[in-house]
């Protein structure tokens, strides 16, 4: 490879630059978080953290509504990708059997849905005829099947060789055990990346509960942030023109807002690493059309 | 013995087909019930369109009212202007954000050290991750008044940037923003596309003399041009969508008159302003045929126009 040449240098170089616009929002608001009024006042431009202060953190985690908030979307987050699993994964494996009769009709239906839908007010309306609204399962129940997961993963069972689970039929396993003792245990790839994927979904939810709920201590910490981010920009745009000029209560605010949006992006920069290498192999193998 | 009388004549009978999948039916089960009430019930309560909603009634009961919500739809100024934003929000992002992830793809493939490949595609990938609310709030606090970027153009001695209260700019932020965070994302299908390449193809193009660029035009895209295709039907399809969790996240009144569209309008209409359940079940309706007319349409000059594999 002699060609290491300038044009590799110049992709590179342009890549980086790329990410280095791509990242820097998320740093600004990590140095934003741990600033105080002062270092805004004196520093001009915040590029480098001129300090350490957690005051922003203690004052989130001190205030009751973020720290419920966090709880609410954890065990949300939890259940609801336990259930997100469960019923996709046994969905997909059924779909996954082409001799399964009617199995055409069941996924002609399940497509059909991602092309069409009743629009916002019958699905509100069928929600609350549920009676779900004050209750954490409307996080859980109507966000159970994801139509583009459960593609991923059955075009994943599809490329599995049927000899593993016939050898299992002949010592006598029925279709649900060799689901669960077989078919999961060598499906690894794509059940660690579909798993990622409606985790960062129920951990991202705003909408739902937004709609559904409005018994603050049931909220989830995306809807405390947003509500947080509404009422900012509330006040900022009420607040007279001399506070502005101060910019006093601005910037303090802008801390605690920058703080909450780290507390929220953290648990996903956490596990993302480790399943990232799961997840390229896994779109690979699963977006065989099939 | 089971297996031989179910056999016979070669044929297997219906019935016996359904018995001998029962545990399957058993693990379709909640994913069916799933879908029958969360998108078919639903479906059935878009007859709301052509009724005059009333609440103790309920959605079976209300009384029919003769296309009096289309009428007062096509009558409606504020749709008007929802459906051309919708419209020029989408043909915007198919003319600007939709090559982005192709370039990206093709360009992060030309790179020789894979490591730092995976640290770009840890990058640019990332932002997909991070939901609508989040980077609302993260591009609001850079765009503010006291944000990083005022800051900047203070300190170059400029004026204050109003790209979120103005209503061009609040467009192509609108397009920025959302390649921030898709981009890295929606390439990774191209990626995976580039990846089912045969290395050597490449390797006989360069001996015979093709350049990077010659390369990239003979080898790389006819491949992605399949995968291409295929997205840009689904995205077609979903021309009246418009991007309702960004938009919602990020608009203000001061840019409605541009960013209004027509998600946006269903939600304010029915739970801000309280037009009426059956006017905005109507706007959700129209919105819901029109896509679905525009995916087939899109599939059909695909496969006949341009001769590409279609959808179905």
């Amino acid at each position: 490879m002699k060609r290491i040449s300038i044009s590799n240098i110049v992709i590179s170089l342009v890549l980086g630059l790329l990410a280095v616009v791509a990242v820097f929002p998320f740093y600004q608001t990590l140095v934003l978080s741990f600033s105080t009024i002062l270092d805004k006042k004196s520093a001009g431009v915040l590029i480098f953290p001129k300090s350490f202060d957690i005051s922003a953190y203690r004052y989130i985690f001190l205030q009751g509504k973020v720290t419920n908030g966090l709880l609410i979307s954890i065990v949300v987050t939890v259940l609801g990708t336990m259930v997100n699993m469960a019923v996709t994964t046994a969905g997909a494996y059924a779909l996954s059997k082409k001799t399964m009769p009617g199995r055409n009709v069941i996924f002609t239906l399940v497509i059909f849905t991602m092309f069409f839908s009743g629009g916002l007010i019958p699905y509100y309306l069928t929600i609350q005829g549920l009676h779900l609204q004050n209750n954490l399962l409307v996080m859980i129940l109507p966000t159970a099947v994801n139509a583009f997961y459960l593609i991923l993963m059955k075009n994943f069972f599809s490329t599995i060789s049927p000899a593993l689970e016939e050898s299992a039929k002949i010592d006598g396993a029925n279709d649900l055990s060799i689901l669960v003792r077989i078919v999961v245990p060598v499906s690894l790839p794509i059940m660690a990346t579909i798993t990622l994927f409606y985790a960062v979904d129920r951990w991202n939810e705003w909408w739902l509960p937004m709609l559904f709920i409005n018994n603050t201590s049931l909220q989830p910490l995306q809807l405390v942030l947003r509500d947080a981010i509404t009422n900012l920009s509330q006040t900022m745009n009420s607040t007279t023109g001399s506070q502005l000029a101060a910019g006093v209560q601005n910037v303090y605010a802008d801390s605690v807002k920058s703080a909450m949006i780290v507390v929220s992006a953290v648990p996903i920069l956490l596990v993302y690493p480790f399943v990232q290498k799961y997840f390229n192999a896994g779109i690979m193998i699963g977006s065989v059309k099939g | 013995m089971q297996n031989a009388l179910r056999y016979k004549n070669g044929k297997r009978s219906w019935g016996a087909g359904v018995r001998r999948h029962k545990y399957f039916y058993l693990m379709v089960l909640p994913m069916v019930l799933f879908y029958l009430i969360f998108a078919y019930v639903p479906m059935y309560g878009v007859v709301l369109a052509f009724k005059e909603f009333n609440y103790s009634l309920g959605i079976l009961h209300s009384p029919w009212n003769q296309f009096q919500n289309f009428h007062e739809v096509f009558g409606s100024p504020d749709f008007k202007t929802a459906f051309n934003n919708t419209l020029l929000i989408s043909f915007g992002r198919l003319l600007i954000e939709f090559p982005m992830p192709i370039l990206l793809a093709i360009l992060l493939n030309e790179m020789r050290s894979s490591g730092l490949k995976r640290i770009y595609q840890t990058v640019f990938t990332f932002p997909h991750f991070i939901s609508w609310v989040v980077l609302s709030g993260i591009i609001t606090s850079l765009l503010s008044d006291q944000g990083v970027l005022n800051q900047l153009l203070e300190a170059f001695g400029m004026g204050k940037n109003t790209i979120l209260f103005n209503n061009g700019s609040f467009l192509g932020l609108l397009f920025a923003s959302n390649i921030w965070k898709e981009a890295g994302w929606s390439a990774i299908i191209y990626l995976a596309a580039i990846a089912g390449i045969n290395p050597e193809l490449y390797e006989a193009a360069s001996i015979d003399g093709a350049n990077r660029f010659q390369q990239i035009k003979a080898i790389t895209w006819p491949v992605l041009r399949n995968t291409a295709a295929i997205l840009l039907i689904l995205a077609v399809g979903g021309v009246m969508n418009g991007g309702f969790d960004q938009i919602f996240n990020l608009y203000n009144p001061a840019v409605y008159q541009r960013s209004d569209i027509i998600d946006t309008f269903v939600y304010r209409s029915a739970f801000t302003d309280a037009t009426g359940f059956g006017f905005s079940t109507t706007v959700g309706l129209l919105k819901s045929v029109i896509n679905f007319a525009l995916l087939f349409g899109a599939n059909f000059i695909v496969k006949h126009g341009l001769k590409e594999e279609g959808l179905y």
